[in-house]
């Protein structure tokens, strides 16, 4: 779960972190009155706001209402701006970046620090790039500070400040179950105090029962997978006409790549997950007929899902939706002869192999 | 012993009351693991399917003298389930349970590693070694006695191919689930060590994900020290980036964790891609 700026930036403000005063509006009577020069910066989940237009400076009370004005409501990249973050400007003297995010192989947080802050780290020549594992028993402690702070030619009086963050952010990290915390850029001043300019956390999701306060819609989900995660499925919608569903996340992309080598196009990711109940299907019917494709095709490998019970889901969908498109099955697995045999009883075609399925589904989304 | 587990490992279930746990523990004894006792806090003294005793906590399982685990709680408990097993010192922890905090399972592999515990998920299917032990949820009917020995971060995708290599004949001498969350107990690289040390496997399967650079570490692996035959098979070449594809760990992150990424490093490992799961015991001949 990806948080906008000035969520992070309050969870900062909580933990210690410096962070330029500041506050958000949602619709123009929000606007204080202008008091000293200011940034006013959508809140939206993209990189790269400053290149697209989406922060503005104010240096009047003018330039302030104007700012959120043009800010509220407008589109970046697609997505509608409805917050924006109203902040002290800073004097900047230099950009730093720091992070604390997994590495996945390693099984472990890491530390990432540069001088050169401000871009995308990415972009940052690997030798001007701090790396340190962190065990996660023992945690961050001070000497890993030392470390970076040496590394990126820190005075004493920043490294002291660059530490203390650095304690805090991975207090953060750790009790917020982030998956990245990233501060870019930490600003030094012209007055040389260490802030935050900026604030990306992003949260496991798996983690949500223990921060019940937190509730965000991902904007990058379209309407019917939010539908779809509301009601527990694992569905992404793409852009073919073939309508997918599959049990298990690994068969059901591998399905999808197997579809695309034949030359057909999904309309969706849809992972029935383990079950054996008859009306989880048929909900995930409405689903993928929601998204209107040309065909369907249900692919199951028995086991703890099985075979009979999907074909029973299909047969009940088939009726209660009325549903005139293609469907295609592939049933293999526990109980797959008694599914095949339900299927076929009602005239919905069924294959015993991944391959014949596919094949044929590919052929009919083509002729309709 | 096989690859992990054989016909002397004692097996116990964390939560074998609850719908996931006895359903499956009755499947695995059926397979004809030897599941010794279980537990259920607050059903201690009772018996599962009149046979298995069910005990309040895994110290008094230690009466039983179990040497694996398989912990089927719901997410938020397994941290706990899973450090009662580590404290209590067995060997082999098997976590089922899906959309366990990924910094829970830091620190139960780190701890784990620390005493020698042998981890294996969250999120997976388990391990079975035909036909002298199961801990987890493959379906029984899929196995043959073999020499293949299959690893892999999916489930059903793993049943499949599975499949297709008894089908053609061929049997597997174990088959592991690693998981399909970011941070899970075993890496590619720490069960090529075991299949080749193992004397029953011959030829080695991997069954690999977007997602992570696990793939990519394995192949130059066994570039290095693997002499056994390895074939692999990738899922999720049309994903688009930065979706999640079902599992949490299957998701492209910054150009990362790409189908082509991992099927280019075990080509040049000289490991044969499979581009469809059932091509896969074509390759193992």
């Amino acid at each position: 779960m990806n948080l906008y700026e000035y969520m992070g930036k309050e969870i900062f403000r909580k933990y210690g972190i410096p962070v330029p005063d500041g506050y958000v509006v949602e619709q123009l009577t929000d606007v204080r009155e202008y008091r000293k020069p200011v940034v006013v910066k959508s809140q939206i989940l993209l990189g790269g706001r400053g290149k697209s237009g989406g922060i503005k400076f104010a240096r009047s009370s003018e330039e302030l209402k104007n700012g959120v004005k043009e800010l509220l409501g407008s589109k970046i990249r697609g997505l509608t701006v409805t917050k924006v973050l109203v902040e002290d400007m800073i004097n900047i003297k230099h950009e730093y970046y720091v992070s604390f995010a997994l590495n996945r192989s390693e099984r472990s947080p890491v530390l990432i620090a540069s001088s050169s802050g401000g871009v995308e780290i990415e972009s940052v020549p690997q030798n001007q790039i701090f790396t340190r594992k962190i065990d996660p028993l023992l945690g961050y402690s001070d000497y890993v500070g030392r470390e970076a702070s040496k590394f990126m030619n820190l005075d004493k009086n920043l490294s002291a400040q660059f530490r203390s963050i650095l304690e805090k952010l991975y207090k953060v990290y750790e009790e917020e179950d982030c998956e990245l915390v990233e501060i870019n850029p930490l600003v030094e001043t012209a007055e040389g105090n260490l802030i935050a300019a900026d604030a990306k956390v992003i949260m496991d999701n798996d983690s949500m029962f223990r921060h019940k306060d937190i509730k965000i819609t991902d904007p990058e989900k379209t309407p019917l997978e939010l539908e779809a995660q509301s009601k527990g499925y694992s569905f992404i919608e793409l852009d073919g006409q073939i309508g997918v569903i599959a049990n298990g996340a690994g068969l059901t992309m591998a399905t999808l790549d197997a579809l695309t080598l034949h030359k057909g196009k999904p309309r969706n990711f849809l992972d029935l997950g383990g079950t054996d109940d008859v009306e989880i299907v048929v909900n995930a019917f409405d689903l993928v007929l929601k998204a209107d494709p040309k065909a369907i095709l249900v692919n199951i490998f028995g086991g703890v899902t099985k075979a009979d019970t999907v074909a029973n889901g299909i047969v009940a969908a088939k009726k209660r939706f009325k549903i005139t498109k293609p469907i295609v099955v592939r049933l293999s697995g526990v109980h797959d002869d008694e599914g095949r045999q339900v299927l076929k009883e009602n005239g919905i075609e069924s294959f015993p192999t991944m391959m014949e399925a596919i094949e044929r589904v590919v052929k009919l989304a083509g002729e309709a | 012993m096989a690859v992990l587990v054989d016909k002397n490992t004692r097996v116990i279930v964390q939560g074998i009351t609850g719908h996931q746990g006895s359903f499956h523990a009755g499947e695995m004894m059926k397979f004809g693991t030897n599941i010794v006792a279980g537990t259920s806090p607050g059903k201690g003294g009772t018996k599962f399917m009149d046979k298995v005793p069910i005990v309040d906590s895994v110290s008094e399982a230690m009466g039983f003298e179990p040497n694996a685990t398989m912990i089927s709680v719901a997410a938020p408990y397994v941290r706990d389930a899973a450090f009662e097993a580590i404290d209590q010192g067995i060997k082999l922890v098997y976590i089922l349970t899906e959309h366990v905090p990924f910094h829970d399972t830091m620190e139960i592999v780190h701890e784990a590693r620390l005493r020698g515990i042998t981890v294996i998920g969250p999120n997976g299917p388990g391990i079975t070694v035909p036909f002298d032990c199961k801990i987890g949820i493959m379906p029984n009917k899929i196995f043959k006695q073999g020499d293949v020995a299959v690893a892999s971060r999916s489930g059903t995708l793993t049943y499949e191919i599975v499949d297709a290599i008894t089908r053609s004949g061929m049997g597997e001498s174990a088959v592991i689930g690693l998981g399909g969350d970011p941070v899970v107990g075993l890496t590619f690289i720490d069960v090529l060590k075991m299949f080749e040390a193992d004397d029953r496997t011959k030829k080695i399967v991997l069954v690999g994900e977007i997602g992570g650079n696990n793939e990519e570490l394995a192949a130059k692996y066994i570039k290095d020290h693997v002499k056994k035959k390895v074939v692999a098979y990738i899922t999720g070449r049309s994903a688009p980036p930065g979706k999640r594809m079902g599992h949490a760990g299957a998701i492209i992150e910054k150009g990362v964790g790409t189908a082509d990424s991992k099927i280019k490093a075990f080509n040049e490992a000289g490991v044969q891609v499979a581009e469809y799961p059932m091509d896969v015991p074509g390759l193992l001949r």
